[in-house]
Order: structure tokens, then sequence, then C-alpha cells
């Protein structure tokens, strides 16, 4: 049976299914029940935006909320995961990751390396990205590439609900450490989602549009974006295939340079900052392995270098727009997109 | 009028009821705007805090430094950041304290020794290390003090500067503003001490616990433990136990709360009020003098609002400044 759940439901969904499979699951997080201690509603609050919400109710002690210690209750999901249980914890806002990063970077990510090969850590740090939220500079971020960049992560962003029920569900089964990032303006996005139970394997994108002019490649919230570009762009006749990566860690590698051995033009769209990004490092791989293919200079559209601003003005301005996406498809096929690559 | 029975004069006493009036009705104003979809954003409202703020603030300058919280429209009010430049930057202009490029969570005014509202629970406690270190390394008899709430005390990095303050002695005031909850957990669950005093003996510093919707009680403790920082005597930790008047965030449902806690806090907690009484009742301060603050208070955030809902907004070049100082 299927049926239209938003992204934020999906998310429910996969927690609460796991949770009945599987009696090792454990989830944790500030507020993910709310009211702990105190003398109203128990499941009072079900996730600062609801995420979690009725999952106490099903689940019972299973939820465990936690006092506003990320270092120490990552790091104990951390060590749990390595005595076998699976935890799933959130990290409220992805940007809190400053506070408790070691404890995921320098020990679930590299427990296995270090220990040669002997340690599982099926952990699951689940929590925010993205702008568009008027939340400001600390709660707003797009830090993919950062967890992108540490061997020993897996990473995921899903675009949206039908993506994101199967993708936590691989997730918690998966034996190594998830980085798995919602973006918040993504949550209340419906789609037509199974009501069972199905896992999307990591490392296989998602090709949401067929086209032999140009491939856009993007993953969250900048996905629609880039349908929202390719859809404008068919009105004057270019055709562009739209490439949803899901997963960054493992990466789709095939996908892409199938595309780009057909179409010939590359465009790469990503929130997180210009620099070090999944843009440059997808852009690096192509030049390195379809250079031959290319008919013009690979183009990328992403956030600027600077924080994500507050005023919503600012900010509207901040995250990549269908019209930037469009403009970078032009340039490729603008001849001076194209003698960029002959020169 | 009879014989002043209170630690301050009755300038002072006009000017901390001003200051509390003041937040109380930026933030109430922030509540009711808000609700009309006015105000882009997360807002944390300080209402029912305002005597801790202004209890402390009473006794710094503009060379102190405070640190602040994501619940920080008080601490910058009572620190003398104009109530004009704080609307603006809630309503995201460019007349804003931060030019619209912070938002209610990073208002920041360091002219001011404000050194920013945080969205990051525990962040400002190092953060006043280092300001406190620099006052003294230069000698200035600067303090530093920082706000945490008692969610945001569970925080190892508030844990850590504790101890960092104390090794090196450091002018630091840690202000535990004790609300009961933070977001919807109870403060009585989430931290496992009885008492923030045993935390702060553990550290090896003093600690003081104070009823914070009581301006003189605050203002009582404060001055002692800021005068023994000023004088090279160490850091030390004041729990101010208070009420929020209003969600975590605007928007929350408060169904956390028991039946009722909302009135009862309100009726009788209010510091506000419990101020306005004692000073009435004491015969220092007429009802009328105070009536007259309310009204020049009100035309003052009616003019802050009227002002930041006619200010221009950010150029699009503002996106891209301010990232450094030189590139
Ligand atoms: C590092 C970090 N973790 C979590 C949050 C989300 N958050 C914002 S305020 C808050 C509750 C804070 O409670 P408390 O410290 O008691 O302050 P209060 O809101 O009661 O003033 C939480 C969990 C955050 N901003 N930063
Ligand atoms: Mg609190």
């Amino acid at each position: 049976m299927s049926r239209k759940i938003s992204m934020k439901q999906a998310i429910n969904e996969a927690l609460d299914l796991e949770m009945r499979r599987d009696p090792t699951v454990i989830v944790m997080g500030e507020d993910i029940v709310g009211g702990t201690g105190a003398h109203g509603e128990d499941d009072a609050w079900g996730g600062v935006l609801g995420v979690t919400k009725g999952l106490y109710a099903k689940h019972g002690n299973r939820l465990m909320d936690t006092p506003l210690s990320e270092s120490a209750y990552i790091g104990a999901a951390v060590g749990a995961a390595a005595c076998g249980l699976r935890p799933v914890a959130e990290l409220m806002f992805m940007d809190f990751m400053g506070v408790c990063f070691d404890q995921i970077f320098n020990q679930a990510a590299k427990f296995r390396y270090m220990f040669g090969g002997k340690a599982e850590t099926p952990v699951v740090i689940r929590g925010m990205v993205g702008a568009g939220f008027r939340a400001a500079a600390q709660h707003s971020q797009m830090l993919t590439p950062l967890f992108t960049h540490i061997p020993g992560l897996k990473v995921v962003c899903p675009s949206n609900a039908y993506d994101a029920k199967g993708l936590l569900i691989q997730s918690i089964r998966d034996n190594d450490p998830v980085i798995f990032c919602e973006h918040k303006n993504l949550y209340g996005l419906e789609c037509e989602v199974p009501a069972e139970s199905y896992a999307i394997p990591f490392g296989e994108a998602n090709v949401l549009r067929d086209g032999d002019d140009v491939t856009i490649v993007s993953y969250g919230l900048t996905v629609h974006r880039a349908l929202e570009a390719a859809t404008a762009l068919a009105k004057d006749g270019t055709e562009a295939e739209v490439i949803d990566l899901r997963t960054l860690s493992p990466i789709d590698w095939d996908t892409i340079v199938e595309s780009v051995e057909r179409t010939g033009r590359l465009v790469v769209v990503d929130e997180a900052h210009p620099r070090c990004n999944l843009a440059t490092d997808i852009a690096a791989f192509v030049g390195q392995n379809a250079f031959g293919a290319l008919k013009a200079g690979v183009q990328m559209v992403t956030a600027p270098h600077t924080p994500v601003p507050f005023a919503p003005s600012l900010e509207d301005l901040y995250v990549p727009s269908a019209d930037s996406i469009a403009s970078a498809v032009r340039r490729t096929l603008s001849p001076k997109g194209a003698r960029s690559i002959a020169a | 009028m009879s014989q002043n029975p209170f630690p301050l004069d009755k300038a002072d006493l006009l000017k901390a009821y001003r200051t509390m009036r003041t937040i109380r009705d930026f933030e109430e104003r922030l509540h009711v705007d808000f609700a009309k979809g006015d105000i882009p954003g997360f807002v944390h409202l300080y209402a029912g805090e305002e005597a801790c703020a202004t209890g402390i603030m009473m006794h710094l300058n503009d060379n102190d430094r405070i640190a602040s919280t994501h619940r920080g429209h008080g601490h910058c009010i009572a620190k003398g950041v104009d109530v004009h430049a704080m609307m603006a930057e809630i309503y995201g202009r460019s007349t804003g304290a931060c030019r619209g490029k912070g938002g209610s969570m990073h208002i920041a005014d360091l002219s001011k020794g404000m050194m920013g509202a945080n969205g990051i629970l525990g962040a400002g406690a190092p953060l006043i290390c280092g300001a406190a270190l620099a006052a003294k390394v230069r000698g200035d008899r600067g303090v530093g003090i920082t706000f945490v709430g008692d969610g945001a005390s569970n925080q190892g990095t508030f844990l850590e500067s504790l101890n960092l303050a104390a090794v090196w002695n450091l002018p630091v005031v840690f202000v535990v503003e004790n609300n009961g909850y933070a977001e919807s957990t109870a403060m009585e669950w989430a931290v496992s001490c009885d008492s923030y005093v045993d935390r702060a003996t553990g550290f090896g510093m003093p600690g003081v616990t104070v009823d914070g919707t009581d301006f003189f009680a605050v203002y009582e403790a404060a001055g002692e433990i800021i005068r023994r920082a000023r004088d090279g005597g160490g850091p030390a930790l004041l729990e101010c136990n208070m009420v929020r008047f209003y969600g975590h965030f605007e928007g929350d449902a408060q169904t956390y709360r028991a039946k009722g806690e909302l009135e009862a806090i309100r009726a009788s907690r209010d510091c506000l009020t419990i101020l306005s009484e004692r000073v009435i009742e004491a015969g220092v301060v007429s009802r009328d003098e105070l009536q007259a603050i309310d009204r020049e208070v009100a035309d003052r955030i009616e003019d802050a609002v009227r002002a930041a809902k006619a200010a221009p907004l950010p150029e699009a070049s503002d996106l891209l400044t301010d990232v450094y100082v030189a590139y």
C-alpha cells in the first residue's frame, strides 16, 4: 500500500519499522520525546519539529531524551554501537556537530581501520541541515562536504520522503557509521511512499529526469531547484538529465560518468560553500575520468563563501536558485563555454 | 517620602525598573508580532527573567564583557544595546545591530561589551574565559560574565570552563539562569546534582543560589561576587532561579508544563510586579513615577518597531561582505 506522506512522516515511519524489527535499535536525542521529568504531557515534543512524535507511545524507553551534552550522548551512541546496539542519535541541528565531532570523526569513523578491521560501529547520526529556514548562521549549514571528507563515515542526504524512508532503513541496517542529513525545508514535502519496509542501497543515484543535452547533478533541497531549472530549459528545447545523488559517501560515480558521456555537459549543484565540496569533487572526478566526453567546461552552482545570513532578503540569495542553475546550463551551451575547454 | 531601605539610590532604582520594563515590553511586542507573522526565524523570549540580567548588569560598565545565550534579548538590553538596533536586527534590516546578518540569536554590540547572543549552547563560557583573560593580562579590572541555561549547564564547554577559570584564577562569573526547563525537558531530571552550589564547590569556586525573580537578591549576590572577581579573587557561580513566561521559542505549545503552572508563575513570580510593589510599599518610588516610565518605554518600543519596519533591507552585495577583515 502506498500513500502520500511528508518526509517528516517518512522518517518517523522508518524509525518505527526498524525499532519493531530489531530490538537493538534505540533512538536518542534532545527532546526527541520531550517533557522528561516535567509534570505535563508525556511525549510533549517528539523532537523540535515533531519528527519523532508518537514513537514513545509505541516503543517507550527505547526512545531516550538526553541532557544537553552532545559530546557525551553522541559518544555514548558510538560506544553502544561498538558493543552491539544500533543507536540512532539525533543531533537536532547538524551545526551542533561542532560540539561533538571528535566522537564521530576521531572515534566512530576510525575504529574499524585502527583496530585492523575488527570493529563494527553501526551508529546513525541524524540531524537537520540546510538554509532557507531563517535560522541564521549557526542553524543552517550544509556541512555535508565535511563529513564526506572523512574515510569511515557514510553520508546520506535524501531529497524526498520516499528516499528518506528507504535510506534511513538502510542506514540503520548498515554496519558502518552513517551521517543522515535531513534538509529542514523538505520536511513538509509529500510524495507517494509505500507503507511497508524497504531499503534503498547506498551508492545508487536516482535519475529523476532524462535528457541528452546536459547533466545536472545535485542532492537534497537543490535537486528540486535543478528540476525546476530543467523544466524551464525544456521550453527552450534543452533537455537536461537530473541526477539526485542520494548518498554522498559512497557516491555513484558510474551514473554520473555514464550520463556525462552521453550529454557532454555537466552542471553540479551543491548547497554547501564553494570550496572543497561535492561540486568540486564531482567536477574533478569527471575531469579526470571523462575529460574526452566534455564539450564544455564543468559549471558549479553553490552557496557563496560566506556564513548563512539571517535577513530573509539575503538568505534567499544564498541558496542556489533555479535561475542560477539554468544560467549555468546555458553557459555550458554557449560557444564560449565550449571554447573554455578547447583552449 | 520615607527613608530608602534599598542598596540603590532612587535614580538607580528607577533605572533598574526602566531596564526591566523595556525588556518586558520588547519581548511582549515580539510575541504579538511573531504571531502575526511579521518576524522571521527563531525567537526565544526573556520575559519573566528580567530581574536576573538587570540585577547583574547594574554592576557592570562597558569595559566588562558578557557572553549571552540563544535567549539573549534581555542581556542585550540590560547591557545597554540600543533597542532600535536590536529590533531592526530581528526584522532583518540593514540598520540592525548586526546589519541584518545575525538575527535574534546573534545580536552583539562589542562596543558595549556584549559579545553576542549565541546559537550554540554552552559556547559562551570558554569565550568569556578569554575575555577575562584579556582583562587580566591588560590589568584593566574588567570582568567577564557568561550566562548559561540550566540545560546548557550540562555542556562540556561549560564544565571545562569552570575548571579553566578556577585554575587560571580568572575574573569570571558564571550565571546559571535556571528556569526549570531546557526546551521541554525538566532541569530536575537533566541536571544530576542537587544544587549548583555543589557543582561550583566541585570546581573549587564559591557558588550562590538566589531567587532570580527578586531583583534585590540578584543585585546583592551579584555585587559581591563581581567585586570579588574584579579584585582578583577569582571566579564564582551564581544560580538564579527563575521562570519563563512564554514557550521555549515562539510557537511552542508548552504541553510539558503542569496544568495551571503558567498562570501560577505569572501571578506569584512576576519579577516586575515584585520589584514595583517593594519600592512603592517602601514609599521610595510612587506608582505614578513607575507609570510614567511605562509610558515612556511603550513609546520607545513602538517607535523601534515602526523604525524597523521602515528601515531598508540589506543590499544584495552585503551577502558577500564581512567574511574576513582582509582576504
Ligand atoms: C549545542 C546545542 N545543542 C542544542 C541546541 C538546541 N537548543 C537551543 S535552546 C535549547 C534549550 C536550552 O535550555 P537552557 O539552557 O535551559 O536555556 P533556556 O532555553 O531555558 O533559557 C536547546 C536544546 C543548541 N542551540 N546548541
Ligand atoms: Mg532553561
